[in-house]
């Protein structure tokens, strides 16, 4: 139990789900390169029309990174709505060089019989789901952001994971969003674009100039979401910094931390040095309050509580 | 099995009329005016629409069954929440209930769902319910491959080609959304309600479930608030809707405005011949939590126009008091095409 509880939590850095002009993204990705994390996702999966990257690029970014120490991971796009939306799962699916993580159903046909990674908007929400997916060849589950912990947990208990894989024998992973912004919805309708009196065929592209995405507050200037394309988020960033002893209880083994547009080396340092080293969690999650983005801190959904709540870890 | 592909080469395919049964009252309703299917669920929260007041025990399903059944029509029943670790039983419990009432289909979301319902009811038959997302044929076919799923209602997130498109590849039929309120998300897929109350319509079945909701009268109007978050302000002599999340008005840039989407209602009365020619298998409207009446008028006009429209599809036309009819029902008397029509491109 001892081990169990002093296991190391390994580091995701979640694709990156904003449009970023391609030099942005590469800088970004240097960085990453040099950071304690483990893994990175990387791929578009909020919107086709995004086209900073081609697939070579990806692919080439992948095989960079790969060569730093770094586990790569290709992430299919959430929502599909077209011919050429499924042809761009197939180029991932296609390719054995890197694990895939799957973003809908699609994905999971497409997938199947071989090793791969359950994205959040998968909704699995019980063990008989898990084991579905599992059956299909899932050996990491990223779960739904709204699950709690204590559910977790049930899912996929720490002491006797469910089994996926080519064999059925690979014990599943459990891995959580625990840093940025909630994706939180999809729509077919562009905001960004709508925002701008724009059709999303004709959007000139202008989430380009939201790195972070557009807030949106209430009549009373609450920052309550952000809107990121087709993509619905939370104004507030999602932090498990301080729930490291409850995410290691259940069973959680990797964190996802979601890139942001500024600060983000010192984001993956206060989570590598809270989660698997000595600092204190108290004084790190002062430390990320104290960065650049609006909307505070919530953790709410870890805590089978409303998402935009922060409690005590 | 008669697929879309199969229907597509023959004469257009008249679809199936599905309608809301919120309540026994409904279910015969829709009936009386002429729905081919109606779908209902059980008290609980293993159906998408777990409001009080509303839905179905044991004994009012029997009643419903028997009624529809003596008229020669179908009932449906939506289990389409997705199973709580804390008690997954809870939803095979359902699944075997439905089965005891011998009900003519179930609709679910759940691959936890579907699997217990194949191994233990294969008789059963299954449609993919929209809370599944699945937006593409291969998605689709991946649920018919798995859970032998006969049909699968379409998210409104795609356009009439991509319809079209779903339909040509797709294997199992296809269910679209004809009238009712305009989910403006993926279903299935949206967690801004759970957000903001904790709740969510994936696994509680409700979306702005009403115990969340306060309204405050103010100096500067009638504020609408969901768990506390401020949905919406009207002005003392606006109309006021009901505080859908993502129905309300925000500050976006300093511009203050509906920013997700107005309060509007789908139809698609107008699309009914392509729908028809692409081989629609099925149309559902919306509304298990609306009224007893709108269930029944507007069952009467799509009955009428579905009838319509294949008796001489080349001349079908919109009639103005089928418009009138609905306008009366839709939510702030708007009507939109959604993600079918182009605006939304």
């Amino acid at each position: 139990m001892n081990t169990q509880m002093n296991a190391r939590i390994a580091l995701t850095v979640g694709p990156v789900l904003y449009y970023w002009p391609r030099r942005t993204l590469l800088d970004f990705y240097a960085e990453v390169a040099e950071s304690p994390a483990d893994t990175v996702v990387l791929g578009e999966v909020v919107c086709s029309r995004r086209h900073e990257m081609k697939t070579e690029d990806w692919l080439a970014l992948a095989r960079e990174l790969a060569t730093c120490g770094k586990e790569i991971v290709l992430a299919s796009q959430a929502l599909l709505e077209s011919a050429a939306d499924l042809r761009a799962l197939h180029r991932w699916a296609d390719q054995t060089e890197f694990l895939v993580e799957a973003g809908d159903a699609s994905a999971l046909r497409a997938l199947a019989g071989r090793p791969f990674v359950l994205g959040p908007h998968i909704n699995v929400y019980s063990q008989p789901a898990l084991r579905e997916h599992a059956a299909l060849g899932a050996i990491r589950w990223v779960a739904p952001v709204e699950l709690a912990l204590d559910a977790l947990a049930l899912i996929n208990p720490p002491a006797a994971p469910v089994t996926g894989g080519p064999a059925n024998d690979t014990p599943v992973a459990t891995e959580v969003f625990a840093f940025g912004r909630l994706p939180l919805a999809f729509s077919a309708r562009c905001f960004t674009a709508r925002h701008f009196h724009l059709s999303k065929d004709q959007c000139g592209f202008r989430c380009i100039e939201h790195p972070d995405g557009l807030l949106l507050d209430t009549t009373e200037q609450q920052h309550f979401l952000a809107l990121n394309g087709i993509q619905t988020q939370s104004a507030a960033q999602h932090c498990l910094i301080a729930d490291a002893p409850a995410l290691r209880a259940a069973g959680v083994t990797r964190a996802r931390l979601s890139p942001t547009s500024r600060d983000f080396a010192t984001v993956l340092d206060l989570f590598e040095r809270t989660y698997n080293g000595q600092a204190d969690a108290a004084e790190a999650a002062a430390a990320l309050e104290a960065l650049s983005l609006p909307g505070g801190l919530v953790n709410g959904y870890a805590h089978r509580r409303p998402g935009l709540e922060r409690m005590p870890a | 099995m008669q697929t879309s592909r199969t229907a597509h080469a023959t004469l257009p395919r008249k679809p199936a009329l599905v309608c809301p049964a919120g309540s026994l009252r409904a279910l015969t309703l829709a009936i009386d005016a002429g729905a081919d299917a109606v779908y209902m669920g059980l008290k609980d929260a293993t159906n998408a629409r777990n409001f009080a007041g509303l839905n179905f025990d044991l004994a009012q399903a029997r009643d419903g069954i028997a009624y529809a059944r003596s008229r020669g029509r179908e009932v449906l029943m939506a289990l389409n929440t997705f199973a709580d670790a804390r008690a997954p039983e809870r939803w095979f419990a359902a699944v075997d209930a439905a089965a005891g009432l011998g009900i003519d289909a179930l609709i679910c979301a759940d691959t936890a769902v579907l699997a217990y319902a194949r191994d233990h009811h294969p008789d059963l038959r299954l449609h993919l319910s929209v809370q599944a997302s699945a937006t593409t044929w291969e998605a689709i076919d991946f649920y018919r491959e798995r859970y032998g799923i006969r049909r699968a209602v379409l998210p409104r997130v795609l356009t009439l080609p991509q319809v079209e498109q779903v339909c040509r590849q797709s294997s199992a039929e296809i269910e679209v959304f004809g009238f009712g309120s305009l989910c403006v998300m993926v279903e299935g897929r949206c967690a801004l309600s759970s957000y903001a109350t904790g709740q969510s319509p994936n696994t509680a079945g409700v979306c702005s479930p009403p115990s969340a909701v306060r309204w405050e009268d103010g100096a500067d109007g009638v504020s609408a608030r969901l768990n506390g978050v401020l949905i919406d302000r009207y002005a003392p002599d606006e109309p006021r809707g009901y505080p859908t999340l993502c129905k309300g008005r925000f500050d976006v840039d300093g511009a203050r405005d509906y920013a997700l989407e107005e309060p509007t209602s789908l139809n698609t009365l107008a699309l009914l011949p392509q729908l028809m020619d692409m081989g629609i298998a099925a149309i559902k409207i919306e509304g298990r939590q609306r009224s007893p009446a709108y269930v029944e008028q507007v069952t009467r006009v799509w009955r009428a126009a579905i009838d319509d429209c294949a008796a001489q599809p080349a001349r079908f036309g919109v009639q103005p008091q089928w418009t009138a009819a609905l306008g009366r029902w839709a939510e702030g008397q708007q009507h939109t095409l959604g993600a079918y029509d182009r605006p939304w491109r």
